[in-house]
């Protein structure tokens, strides 16, 4: 019997279609069709820096098999706002200076944008529930925190 | 001293943040060539063993196998993987690869396939065969006569002249004493000695280790890895393969966090001598577990604590006796027990002071540089005995703390006396805001309400408690810092510089001090930072150095762009250089005429007498002038199960001017938290065989945004003469409050002395039931 099958998604609203061995994660697909910005932290979803969203929900894509993704929606960072056009939650980071290493952004802006659509005005501990999977160990947090009380403010989280 | 500046102390947008929030391609393995081998390595699975056959025959014929490394086909050259300036003062102890494993996780051999599962394949192929040989597990095993020594091979030696004997895996001795400590004690009314014990922890930037190697058209490797030391990778690479230092350019991307752990050799002697057998590219990334196993550690250190005091609040003598573990290797074994002493001991005034550091070889993890370098480990076992004098003699300890505390234009003979691998350099406190740190900081807690611990009762037991603290902002006179910096057409600026930006944002800090220095704004500032072929020297991003150090060697070159600035304007408005001021981009007379920048730029360019305006510059220091900082917590301790829980933090911290106020406070907040899950969670656990058993973050706990309490920041400026604008450094410091203040926060609500670190609630509860 054939590990390999071919898979179709819609990455960042393009339709792909991928050859895949069924044991490849979603990571590694992503990665190689150029979305950089899902980042490995640990491979064993405790890190959340390559979250990215499936259907609508946020997923570790180091544990996702890319098969899962058959017939899917995958949403990353490259599609959440520009240089020119940013996303309302990635401005607030960079205006509060939230942006240290950078490194598990795009995992931690998945996240919280997944929690803006649904709830544009999360509570301090809706916030802090919803990114416990999302692990940061240049900010303590702090400036995150703020930043996103900002964009709850507004109300304007799920607004791309 | 109060400037008014027009870029500097301003939160300007971080450089690359917003390219970093949107997901741009800026990391090592975000370069990956689509034709890169990868490397996995089979790792020792012994502590203490001699390899007496490694056979790969099998293994070469796996498919996609292109090359094997081993002790067998590699130079066996000793050297330290310690990314420090040479001569490194850390021992030559290790090899690429050797035929004696010294932990397990030591390298055994590598293979680079096409593939990483074909290579993780092609690893169980490869047969070793290992005697197994005893295994020293803890420092008190190492020390005992007779005990199986780590280092037995005949090159093991330290490239300076300083104490090491190996034959008795001793990595490191050091010792000072000013005054006679037996006396002070004996005049002191009340006396304490005490034993502190801090363990094993890592410091887990979310990018774990990564590099790769390819080679150019003419043949020279080049290097691109995550690294806080791009030139020192250079040398020591160049060293380990016996190759010169001109045949190797190494290329720091943005880099995932460091805190210290990327000051080290680590993956990229191995991609680099693949890369020049194969003619491939090479790419080779550490797993989580790796990176706890195999990369380095903060040093355990066990510290000894004997002070005196008299009953008005006089320290009558200090002695500070440290052993740290420095694991299987040496690396920062010298350097970082030296810091124990040297960055804690000035603090507090004493004519009475003792110090000795040593560091021994275990078969464990090896120990490293780890923000806050020894002095995190001595912050601890210092205050918290500070806080317990005060309470003897019946002082608030906060009191305690102002009387005894250094403060602007005193000295400390531990300056001259402790340095880093030789004297230190002697030097006078020009900016001390500590007493004012301590005073906001109180206030903000609320330190008046704390009370007493006797009078606290119920299950959950609320305390406050709090920590002196300093540091130092580079090391004097070892330490250099180098930046060019050159105008473009359009008045813009290209600042290459050799700092090293680990996420920290020195590239916007070092970008404003130009942009103050030169009358531009920010946007005119192109930073490229950190790549041997094109930026200027620098040691890289550590002891505290880059926004002090680096950014005086910034200013300078900005100084001297300016004055040729100057001169062309001059000759372009016809009036004396004296008459001409840099402002707001442009050239302004006296009498109110102006050139643009880019005006002179295209004068000096393409106009009369033309030349590059540009220059080169570096700086060293002849003072390492510390920061300081007050940190207070309120615990709350749930007395029925140990859990301690830190309710709030608030560290008052004087960095000097804070050249980026929002990114000091960042600084500040992240060394905070990562020192509270330090206190309270983080934890090696060993089989009785020397493995890691809790080797991800599944098991082994650093904090979350939920398990965060509320972070204060205050800065409080002073104004530092001989730094940047006023600047001090600010990274480190701030992550060694969190032991000491939770520790005396702890007595505060429940009355119990903790000594050994992490704080966990076995821990915890278990010092309560002793008690």
């Amino acid at each position: 019997m054939s590990n390999i099958m071919t898979i179709q998604l819609t990455l960042n609203g393009r339709k792909q279609s991928v050859t895949v061995d069924v044991k490849t994660k979603l990571i590694d697909i992503l990665r190689q069709l150029g979305c950089y910005s899902v980042k490995m932290g640990c491979s064993e979803g405790a890190c959340g820096s390559c979250a990215v969203n499936l259907n609508g929900r946020v997923v570790n894509s180091c544990l996702t098999y890319a098969v899962q993704a058959d017939g899917g929606i995958v949403d990353t960072v490259e599609s959440v706002g520009s240089l020119d056009n940013p996303h309302p939650i990635q401005a607030a980071l960079v205006e509060e200076g939230a942006v240290q290493c950078g490194y598990c952004m795009p995992g931690m802006i998945m996240a919280a944008k997944a929690l803006f659509d649904i709830n544009p005005t999360p509570t301090d501990e809706e916030m802090a529930i919803h990114l416990d999977g999302q692990l940061c160990r240049c900010t303590g947090y702090e400036k995150i925190q703020t930043a996103l009380r900002k964009v709850a403010a507004a109300g304007k989280g799920g607004v791309a | 001293m109060k400037k008014n500046f027009t870029v500097v102390n301003k939160s300007v947008k971080k450089i690359d943040s917003l390219s970093l929030a949107t997901g741009k391609p800026m990391f090592v393995a975000d370069f990956k060539p689509a034709d890169a081998l990868i490397v996995k390595m089979l790792w020792s699975p012994h502590a203490h063993a001699r390899i007496t056959s490694i056979d790969t025959s099998e293994a070469d014929k796996m498919p996609g196998v292109h090359i094997i490394l081993h002790h067998g086909n590699v130079p066996r050259i000793a050297h330290t993987t310690a990314g420090q300036g040479f001569p490194e003062p850390s021992p030559y102890d290790t090899f690429m690869f050797d035929n004696k494993v010294r932990h397990v996780g030591d390298r055994v051999a590598a293979v680079a396939a096409e593939t990483a599962e074909q290579a993780i394949e092609a690893l169980k192929k490869i047969k070793v065969t290992y005697e197994v040989l005893p295994a020293v597990l803890s420092i008190e095993e190492a020390l005992k006569p007779g005990a199986p020594v780590i280092h037995d091979e005949p090159e093991a030696h330290i490239p300076i002249p300083v104490p090491y004997e190996p034959a008795r895996n001793l990595a490191a001795r050091v010792a000072m004493d000013v005054g006679d400590l037996e006396a002070g004690l004996r005049e002191a009314d009340v006396a304490m000695d005490h034993e502190y014990y801090t363990d094993y922890a890592q410091h887990c930037p979310i990018e774990p280790h990564v590099s790769m190697a390819h080679l150019a058209a003419d043949g020279r490797v080049i290097i691109t890895t995550s690294t806080q030391v791009p030139f020192h990778v250079r040398r020591i690479v160049a060293q380990t393969l016996d190759i010169p230092v001109r045949k190797i350019r190494v290329i720091k991307p943005r880099i995932g966090g460091g805190f210290g752990v990327k000051q080290e050799v680590l993956l990229e002697d191995v991609v680099a001598l693949m890369a020049m057998r194969t003619g491939r590219p090479v790419f080779w990334k550490y797993t989580r577990e790796e990176e706890f196993v195999s990369s380095r550690t903060r040093h355990p250190e066990k510290m000894r604590v004997r002070t005196g005091v008299k009953k008005d609040g006089t320290i009558t003598a200090v002695g500070l006796d440290c052993i740290t573990n420095t694991g299987a290797y040496g690396s920062h074994a010298l350097t970082v027990v030296c810091n124990s002493g040297s960055k804690i001991l000035p603090l507090y005034r004493t004519p009475n002071i003792h110090f000795v550091g040593e560091s021994c070889y275990t078969n464990l993890p090896v120990g490293g540089a780890y923000r806050g370098y020894g002095a995190t480990q001595s912050s601890f076992a210092i205050d918290c005995q500070m806080d317990e004098m005060a309470e003897a003699i019946g002082m608030d300890s906060l009191e305690f703390r102002r009387k005894n505390a250094i403060r602007t234009g005193e000295t400390s003979p531990v300056f001259r006396a402790l340095g880093e691998g030789k004297a230190g350099v002697e030097q006078s406190i020009g900016s001390c805001e500590l007493d004012k740190c301590i005073k906001l900081g109180a206030k903000e807690i609320g330190w008046k309400k704390r009370g007493r611990w006797q009078d606290k009762k119920g299950r959950f037991r609320r305390g406050i408690g709090m920590a002196a603290l300093m540091q130092g902002s580079s090391i004097p006179e070892i330490d250099m810092g180098a930046a060019s910096l050159k105008i473009n057409d359009d008045g813009s600026f290209n600042l290459l510089m050799g700092a090293t930006d680990l996420g920290t944002g020195s590239d916007t800090v070092l970008a404003q001090i130009a942009a103050e220095t030169l009358g531009c704004d920010m946007d005119k500032i192109i930073v490229y930072s950190s790549d041997t072929d094109m930026t200027p020297f620098d040691v890289g991003a550590y002891a505290s150095s880059t926004t002090y150090l680096s950014g005086m060697a910034v200013k300078n070159v900005a100084e001297k762009v300016a004055r040729q600035m100057i001169e062309v304007a001059s000759a372009m408005m016809e009036c004396p250089g004296k008459e001409i001021k840099l402002a707001d981009n442009k050239a302004v007379s006296a009498d109110g005429r102006s050139v643009t920048f880019s005006e002179i730029a295209l004068r000096a360019l393409y106009g009369t007498d033309q030349f590059q305006i540009g220059a080169v510059s570096s700086r060293i220091s002849h003072k390492s002038p510390p920061p300081f900082s007050a940190h207070f917590t309120e615990v709350e301790v749930d007395t029925l199960t140990g859990r301690v829980r830190v309710l709030r933090y608030v560290a008052a911290v004087d960095c000097g001017t804070a050249i980026n106020p929002k990114l000091a406070e960042g600084q500040t907040e992240g060394g905070v938290l990562n020192g509270i899950s330090y206190a309270l969670t983080e934890k090696y656990l060993f089989s009785p065989k020397g493995k890691m058993l809790n080797a991800g973050f599944q098991h082994y706990k650093i904090y979350s945004m939920r398990d965060k309490p509320v972070i204060k920041t205050i800065l409080v400026p002073s104004y530092e003469k001989t730094g940047p604008y006023g600047a001090k450094s600010v990274s480190e410091i701030c992550i060694n409050g969190p032991l000491p203040a939770i520790a005396n926060a702890i007595y505060n609500a429940v009355g119990v002395r903790l000594r050994t670190s992490p704080f966990t609630a076995e821990n915890v509860l278990k010092a309560m039931q002793a008690n």
